[in-house]
């Protein structure tokens, strides 16, 4: 299925075109590109956020489709869910009651007390099978990548039940190899953001990310490797703006509206949002068993977020390191309303942040928010204080 | 048993209970007056068979926090939690606690020992983020023994499935690493002998409950499953393990059997056999099950006695002669079936209505605790596919009374009554 092309309108165009293109693509929520590819008889597994390892539905012929909310009104999905609970959970199950994307299987993990209860309700709504691939909590155990491992080859005979096909292990060392490169290249686009911050917007950054969880990453590779090279020779002139590190961004996504309004008065030098198309820091070994590699790659090799328990990787600590590395000068750490690992996780990262003595900016955002003035106000103040201090 | 008087024998579980848990209380005063720690742990997969060995006092912060509610103080310890700096929108048991650690242990019921470690599933999600909140607080170390679930509705594995056995494998290895730890903390060797007789307490008390649960399949019923088996969960939890929990379920079966044989039930005239399907009001815990009874309805059962019981329900019984390989078995099975009562609870509920023969389900999700509540709106229409039964769909809080509204509970719940009431009457000009 990879010979299929589902998202084409960027190609031969220039920089500002493809951005656009990109825009598009990424707030255009009947998913063209994943209707495409079941038009071209292509299957697709749909996995909820943060990570899944989407390299053995790949290696399986399926499109690994990021399901990381929506920005629509929650109409038919409200009523399965109580009142208090993050939009994510309802956008997500609105795009497949409303039909507006199709799936042949869902995956969700037990990331947070909310989201594990989203196989059993999306499983009495649809019609394909859904279930959840229990990441382990426990990284710290020298046993959690054999279990892993274990876990991984069961999602492997749940997607050759979909394909009817097998899920070979020469296929998934290429699928390996295809992700490789797409980390390579996205780990190319944030060493753009970290080091030159004006030469990237942090909403361009943002969507030629998220494209990835929509298109095969073949072509997200093609998309990256073209317009890499454009960014780096942009004539974008540096301004007096402060370097800032987003957090809060791991599972529901900030609206795009946002991250402009950010991206106006401060350069986002590194953040958190879609972290699970990240996960993985460095090259996945091609040699050996492929999903013993995946498996320990997810435990040893990995970023961090509020999701995942793992004692050598304090979030705190991880956070004033990500600061360090980026060179920010404050951070912005935000939560998704009503998610309970964010808001719980804002209290340790304050703290740390002020033992410190590192400026930051506290605030909650909503996928579906749509006015953002007070924000962009308050945000305003915080910089020109750092400014001006 | 002929020979004890009904006086000594009804109400003895709810008598005793009340007694063992208030002495499991000041034990844990002491020790915390005398500077002894304690492993902090959770309803759902305590593994107190295990940590009894090492002598560890166990402290359940679950049960600290909600009996704040009861006692009509959680408010106290939500808003210091919330100056501390913690979300309106987070679970109100993790703020309780929050507040009780700045206390430096102090409760309405006593004082608890700080941790010496904290032992814990993932159950819960928030038991993950929970702990961390006491590793950053006190620098206790922590472990989560991760359980994984079904992986979705009617998936169960069992043994020699590929998948079960992975888990299994999983479970075991983290047991393992678990008590090398508990020794490295405690500095004693462990003891497999003395596992195998808290085991052999477990199984008397596992074998107890299941009893329990299903006599109550009795009319009429012979506890109200809201209140009086609250009681009962709480020996479950906090006695586990034990001589004397195991003795106190030997006795409450009796004192069951003896109440089911000569028809004593919990009220006078019970009109509706009620199902609970979530997290007590504990805010209001004496008034919000009123408003059932007072109406001639009472709770025969409810998922919470099922997971809050970490799936003791279902009375697994541990192999003696392999106690660390069945230890590690129970913990899957028993802590996966909690899970599935919250999360894929739609055969659990249809088997419960049989069973018990109940009139009606009480859907109470609450705001503080998203594991629970998240998909019981969609439960509620699933049910009502497969069941006509008529349900009940009210939401408050387990802890905070910002978000309880008596007056509105009570509205929704005289209507689900009449409601009820109605349906009786056309079924018997029906059915005549």
């Amino acid at each position: 299925m990879s010979d299929v092309t589902v998202f084409s309108e960027w190609r031969d165009q220039p920089l500002e075109e493809i951005l656009y293109q990109c825009r598009e693509l990424a707030e255009d929520m009947d998913f063209p590109t994943v209707r495409r590819w079941r038009e071209a008889g292509g299957k697709v597994l749909g996995h909820f956020q943060v990570y899944f390892p989407e390299e053995i539905a790949h290696a399986g012929g399926m499109l690994p489709f990021k399901v990381r909310g929506a920005s629509v009104e929650a109409t038919q999905a409200d009523s399965r869910f109580g009142s208090y609970l993050c939009s994510i959970l309802k956008t997500s199950l609105e795009l497949a009651l409303s039909g507006r994307v199709e799936l042949d299987v869902f995956v969700t993990h037990p990331i947070c007390d909310a989201a594990r209860n989203l196989a059993a309700v999306w499983g009495r709504n649809v019609t394909y099978p859904c279930q959840i691939l229990y990441l382990p909590q426990n990284a710290n155990s020298q046993h959690a990548t054999e279990y892993l491992r274990g876990e991984y080859d069961r999602v492997k005979r749940t997607v050759e039940a979909i394909t009817g096909g097998s899920v070979t292990d020469a296929a998934l060392r290429r699928s390996v190899e295809v992700f490789n490169e797409n980390r390579a290249l996205l780990r190319e686009l944030y060493a753009i953001k970290r080091d030159t911050p004006w030469l990237v917007s942090a909403e361009d950054a943002y969507v030629l990310t998220a494209v990835g969880g929509l298109i095969p990453r073949e072509e997200h590779n093609d998309l990256l490797r073209t317009t890499l090279p454009l960014i780096r020779a942009s004539d974008a002139k540096q301004q007096d703006r402060i370097r800032v590190v987003f957090e809060g961004g791991f599972c529901e996504q900030p609206p795009l509206d946002l991250i402009r309004a950010i991206g106006r008065s401060c350069y986002v030098v590194d953040d958190d949002l879609l972290i699970g198309l990240r996960w993985i820091l460095d090259d996945v070994p091609i040699d050996g068993d492929p999903l013993r590699n995946l498996a320990e790659a997810y435990l040893e090799q990995s970023s961090y977020s509020p999701v995942q328990h793992d004692l050598r990787k304090p979030k705190e600590k991880m956070l004033l390191k990500r600061i360090e590395d980026s060179g920010a000068q404050a951070a912005i750490v935000t939560a998704a309303k009503m998610c309970e690992p964010g808001l719980e996780e804002q209290v340790a990262y304050t703290r740390a942040l002020d033992q410190e003595s590192v400026p930051y900016f506290v605030s909650e955002f909503e996928e579906n928010m749509t006015s953002f003035d007070h924000l962009e106000i308050q945000l305003e103040t915080f910089v020109e204080n750092l400014l001006f201090e | 048993m002929s020979q004890i008087s009904e006086e000594a024998i009804v109400g003895r579980g709810n008598k005793d209970g009340a007694s063992l848990f208030r002495d499991w209380f000041r034990e844990l005063t002491t020790a915390a007056e005398e500077d002894r720690r304690a492993a902090y742990v959770f309803v759902m997969g305590s593994l107190c068979e295990l940590l009894q060995t090492f002598d560890l006092p166990v402290v359940f912060p679950e049960i600290n926090s909600l009996q704040t509610a009861v006692r009509r103080v959680a408010h106290e310890y939500l808003n210091e939690a919330e100056d501390y700096g913690y979300s309106p929108d987070i679970c109100g048991y993790v703020k309780a606690d929050v507040a009780t650690q700045l206390r430096r242990g102090e409760l309405p019921m006593g004082r608890i020992p700080k941790p010496a470690i904290a032992v814990y599933t993932n159950a819960c999600n928030t038991y993950i983020k929970w702990a961390e909140i006491w590793e950053r607080m006190h620098g206790a170390p922590t472990f989560v023994i991760d359980v994984p679930g079904s992986r979705a509705d009617g998936a169960k594995t069992w043994q020699g499935d590929q998948d079960f056995e992975n888990d299994r494998r999983y479970v075991l290895a983290q047991l393992k690493e678990l008590i090398t730890t508990l020794e490295q903390l405690t500095g004693r060797r462990f003891d497999i002998d003395r596992l195998r007789e808290t085991m052999g307490h477990a199984n008397t008390m596992h074998r107890g409950w299941k009893r329990v649960l299903e006599l109550n399949r009795s009319r009429p019923s012979l506890f109200n499953a809201l209140s009086d088996g609250t009681i009962y969960l709480g020996v479950t939890n906090c006695l586990k393990g034990t001589a004397a929990g195991a003795r106190y379920f030997d006795d409450l079966v009796e004192e069951m059997e003896y109440k089911a044989a000569r028809g004593i039930g919990t009220l006078t005239d019970e009109q509706y056999r009620l199902i609970f399907v979530g997290v007590p009001c504990y805010p209001i815990f004496r008034r919000f099950t009123e408003l059932f009874t007072e109406s001639g309805g009472t709770f025969v059962n409810s998922t919470y006695l099922w997971f809050a019981s970490g799936g003791s329900n279902l009375g697994y019984q541990y192999d003696l002669e392999h106690p660390l390989e069945s230890l590690a078995e129970g913990l899957l099975v028993s802590v996966r079936d909690a899970m599935d009562s919250m999360f894929f609870q739609t055969g659990v509920l249809t088997d419960m209505i049989d069973a018990y023969q109940a009139d009606g389900i009480v859907y109470h999700p609450i705001k503080s605790c998203r594991t629970v509540s998240t998909g019981l709106a969609d439960n509620r229409r699933a049910l009502m596919r497969e069941r006509d039964i008529p349900s009940l769909f009210i939401e408050s809080d387990m802890m905070d009374r910002r978000v309880v509204s008596e007056a509105q509970l009570k509205n929704r719940i005289d209507a689900f009554f009449e409601g009820l009431a109605a349906r009786r009457r056309q079924a018997a000009i029906s059915n005549p």
